[in-house]
């Protein structure tokens, strides 16, 4: 087994992923079977071999930092617009400390 | 006007002759999509005040004797990981149900500055997370030649809508192969740039290093239209490439497109090997036969680490994910579960993303979060990172020698709904001929190249070095035109 119900239980924690009983035992197996599947890439020897994060090739240096210039961006009211909850120009939130 | 097999340049000579007005034409293909619709879920919302006030601004230039952009009065579909303005964006998750924008993406701001006409959002897997659009939490879609098979996916909704004469043209988004196995079940042209060849800005992030948006259609010459117009650097996506864009139709254009002489196409063996359907093999070898009639150099080529590509590409994509998932906390915008008055904010964090996000969301989430956690990051992570450049050197050393690569696209041609849904990993091995060029980087389109004998579609993929999209685009188009 390369994942038990456990550490399922502790990798959806580390998500704040909330899943039910069901889900976890339904996930478990295939989970450990994709990850099995996954342990193929270790047939490769990697030793020299210099990791790739991003796609690369030959360009022109790209100009990355914009001009430091002011710029229209939302208002206060669109970019709460999707809020599930806001007021007084703020997202609202549930407490954030626990009940001690 | 007929909307079957109708196309940008038909649109064209139809507005130009007064055979149809923008506006007509507009308002006859959303009927006929709103009707289609009840049968196949291709889109999720339709935008008719949208489409209709666009349309009027075209005819008004028609009517002026302006000079008409290269698009004007093309009904085009956009998948619904693409942000519009005022328009629900929903990812096909639950998530995002209510989510209304404040701005377009760049590559649609493009293609409605160059005229098209926005008809409506379609549907695809949550997230983009699927290969069969079943992963959909609303409706899954159904392939418009059989009705019982799934029309591949991620962008299932936009090669079925392409398909069924829903739409002219229509926007994917392309991560692993959802752009280019939707246009082979469905027997659509889907293209897929080199990565950063069009802006990413406003495509919903899946994974960052292999998203891309791209366009389908029912030609090779549509889908290279839609490029040109999006192609380019985009200030607002740090990753698009400062790499001038060629004028593609031009080069489709040139006299000597038309045959592949002097032209040298790899064919690379692991892609013909066990696992592929045998009369998906025999379509792209004649396929293939046809390409070496018109003049093409056929060569055998190697790709040595294909057999690793998907272990490498999932474990990348599913960690990327885990990683662009976390802002989906119900603080911002989307849904927050009802629950949430009752608990503090970290439990409404798991409560809000345990209701929002569907089973295949959460897989990936899971074994995302999994290869990156503290003790398995150098393992699983790491690990995948350096066997992508691997299968990336692959492609560079066979570029020394060919030109373009043609491959299947897909091991088999369309499958039921529900073959793959119980088996994960079943569905990720099924993407194997389209990770790879995904992992690289590279471009790849996928053209018809006819059917099975259950009259489904198959497709063959063709692939070219970083940028070489006119070499692509001039095999591709001049396949099509030999058939």
């Amino acid at each position: 087994m390369k994942i038990t119900e456990q550490d399922a239980r502790y990798v959806a924690d580390l998500a704040h992923l909330e899943l039910s009983a069901q889900e976890i035992a339904r996930f478990v197996p295939q989970l450990d079977e994709i990850l099995g599947y996954m342990d193929k890439l270790n047939e490769l020897d990697t030793t020299e071999v210099e990791p790739m994060a991003q796609v690369v090739y030959q360009q022109d240096e790209l100009e990355t930092l914009r001009a430091d210039q002011d710029r229209p961006g939302f208002s206060q009211e669109t970019a709460l617009a999707n809020a599930p909850d806001s007021g007084a120009g703020h997202f609202k939130v549930p407490k954030v400390f626990e009940r001690g | 006007m007929e909307l079957r097999g109708l196309t940008i340049a038909r649109v064209r000579s139809a507005l130009e002759s007064g055979e149809t007005s923008a506006a007509a034409l507009a308002e006859q293909v959303l009927a006929y999509a709103q009707q289609e619709n009840q049968r196949n879920n291709a889109f999720l919302a339709f935008s008719p005040e949208r489409a209709l006030a666009q349309a009027q601004r075209i005819d008004e230039m028609v009517k002026r004797r302006q000079p008409l952009p290269p698009l004007a009065g093309v009904p085009l579909a956009v998948k619904d990981v693409i942000v519009t303005r005022g328009l629900r964006t929903t990812c096909a998750s639950r998530i995002l149900a209510n989510y209304v924008p404040p701005y377009d993406a760049t590559a649609v701001r493009r293609l409605e500055e160059a005229g098209a006409v926005i008809l409506g959002k379609t549907n695809c897997d949550e997230f983009a997370m699927g290969s069969s659009t079943e992963n959909s939490a609303y409706a899954p879609v159904r392939n418009p030649r059989d009705l019982e098979r799934v029309p591949g996916g991620s962008s299932g909704g936009s090669a079925a809508a392409v398909a069924a004469d829903m739409c002219v043209v229509a926007l994917g988004s392309d991560t692993g192969g959802s752009i280019r196995q939707p246009a082979s079940f469905c027997g659509v042209v889907g293209l897929m740039g080199t990565y950063g060849r069009v802006s990413r800005y406003g495509l919903v992030a899946f994974a960052s290093s292999l998203d891309h948006i791209g366009p389908f259609g029912k030609t090779v010459r549509d889908a290279a239209a839609l490029l040109e117009v999006m192609a380019g650097r985009d200030p607002s996506d740090s990753t698009s490439a400062a790499v001038p864009v060629p004028g593609y139709l031009a080069e489709l254009d040139r006299p000597e497109a038309r045959d592949l002489r002097g032209f040298r196409l790899g064919v690379p063996r692991e892609y013909f090997a066990a696992g592929l359907d045998p009369e998906v093999g025999d379509r792209v070898q004649a396929g293939i036969e046809r390409l070496r009639g018109l003049g093409a150099d056929i060569r055998d080529i190697r790709l040595p680490h294909t057999d690793y590509a998907i272990a490498c590409y999932y474990i990348i994509c599913m960690a990327e994910a885990s990683s662009n998932l976390a802002r989906y906390d119900g603080v911002r915008y989307g849904v927050r579960s009802p629950r949430c008055r009752n608990l503090s904010l970290a439990e409404c964090y798991r409560a809000t993303r345990g209701e929002g996000f569907g089973p295949e969301v959460k897989r990936r989430i899971m074994l995302g979060t999994y290869v990156l956690s503290a003790g398995y990051y150098n393992a699983y992570y790491r690990k995948a990172q350096k066997v992508r450049a691997l299968v990336a050197r692959d492609f560079s050393e066979a570029f020394r020698d060919v030109d373009v690569i043609v491959t299947p696209v897909a091991p088999t041609p369309a499958f039921r709904l529900g073959e793959k849904t119980e088996d994960p990993l079943r569905m990720y091995l099924s993407d194997i001929y389209t990770i790879t060029a995904s992992l690289a980087g590279i471009p790849g389109i996928s053209v018809p190249c006819g059917a099975n004998g259950a009259g489904l579609p198959i497709g063959m993929q063709i692939l070219a070095r970083h940028f070489n999209e006119p070499a692509m685009l001039r095999a591709a188009h001049a396949f099509e035109l030999s058939g």
